[in-house]
């Protein structure tokens, strides 16, 4: 349970400080930043957070659904808006998606990607 | 019979199950992913039990609350690969910021064309951002809060469950570009997808998830400033 109380400390942490100093990112970002220079710093040892991270990252969608339910009870709701809700939603996902995988692919020198998916296909 | 709906056992109990049980069906049937199955799962018991919908988010806040150590977590994976992100440095700045600010100017345009509501549209410039982020940005831009938490759940899901498959149609199979993409247009459902697909796509999807939540926000001080606000 170390793992879980310090996840959930810095998660805390960056509640606290988004409330504090009205930071605009939301308190979990900032307890990631927290956690990532903490980890960086060697304040926090791996070991110690490695397994409760592996859990709750292998069942990151779980806390998902709720927001799912959340949604999925508005969408009634929408009316005449319908039309462009779809088009903007879809059309702007697919558009970033895009945009970024392939600004990422240009800016990747080729020789190093084949390495990388070398190592990585394994 | 309506007391124990009520209990945070009933909502807690509902939605594990629905979530275990639609992974196992994603097992047999891999075009249904599990987000879309747990959902539809939970949502026909709940009409069969005559539940409200709009109330079910309320009674599970437990899960909702572990979002937060659940996305502090994702440290662990941007830490593991630390030597293949200082490596790949600018490409994930220069890819991150392209994608922040084609998620805005694409939304906008499109809500625009579509001749969507001066609504809809302040609401959804931030969709590409967790709903967090998306409720702030849409509060100082006179948007609507629930909408922008509506259009970035959509959002997450479509990227979540489509994003893979599309982006190796369009030639991208490297993993580092893939959870860039994930993390930039889809969030933490992008980033959930990518840690299944590979841990290399994962940190970098949780790496391109947190940086563009930092941009995005940054991006929207000017127009506040444009719009007077």
């Amino acid at each position: 349970m170390r793992g879980f109380a310090i996840l959930l400390g810095f998660s805390l942490a960056g509640v606290l400080l988004h409330d504090t100093l009205h930071l605009p990112l939301p308190g979990n970002v900032i307890g990631l930043m927290l956690f990532v220079a903490a980890l960086f710093g060697k304040v926090v040892k791996l070991e110690w957070v490695e397994d409760s991270a592996n859990l709750l990252t292998g069942h990151l969608l779980l806390f998902f659904i709720p927001y799912v339910i959340g949604a999925a009870a508005l969408i009634p709701f929408i009316g005449h808006d319908a039309v462009a809700i779809g088009v903007g939603v879809v059309g702007s996902t697919f558009a970033v998606l895009w945009i970024t995988g392939t600004v990422a692919k240009k800016t990747t020198p080729e020789q190093k990607e084949d390495e990388q998916r070398a190592k990585f296909s394994a | 019979m309506q007391s124990f709906l009520h209990d945070p056992l009933f909502g807690l109990t509902l939605t594990i199950a629905a979530y275990v049980s639609a992974k196992a069906i994603h097992k047999r049937l891999r075009w249904l992913h599990p987000i879309l199955g747990s959902s539809a799962i939970i949502l026909v018991v709940l009409v069969v039990l005559g539940f409200p919908v709009r109330d079910f988010q309320g009674e599970v806040g437990m899960l909702t609350t572990l979002l937060g150590p659940a996305t502090v977590a994702l440290g662990v994976p941007i830490y593991k690969h630390r030597a293949l992100i200082r490596e790949r440095l600018a490409t994930v700045t220069v890819s991150v910021l392209a994608g922040s600010v084609t998620g805005i100017v694409s939304a906008g345009l499109l809500v625009f064309l579509a001749r969507g509501s001066h609504e809809v549209l302040l609401s959804m410039l931030p969709k590409s951002v967790s709903s967090p982020i998306g409720i702030e940005i849409s509060k100082a831009l006179g948007g609507a809060p629930e909408l922008s938490v509506m259009f970035s759940v959509i959002t997450g899901v479509l990227g979540g469950v489509f994003g893979p498959a599309f982006l190796y149609k369009t030639g991208l199979r490297d993993p580092v570009a893939m959870g860039l993409a994930m993390g930039s247009a889809a969030h933490g459902f992008g980033t959930a997808r990518s840690l299944q697909e590979s841990e290399t796509a994962g940190s970098f999807s949780a790496l391109a998830m947190g940086l563009s939540g930092i941009v995005t926000s940054l991006l929207f001080v000017p127009i506040y400033i444009w719009l007077g606000r």
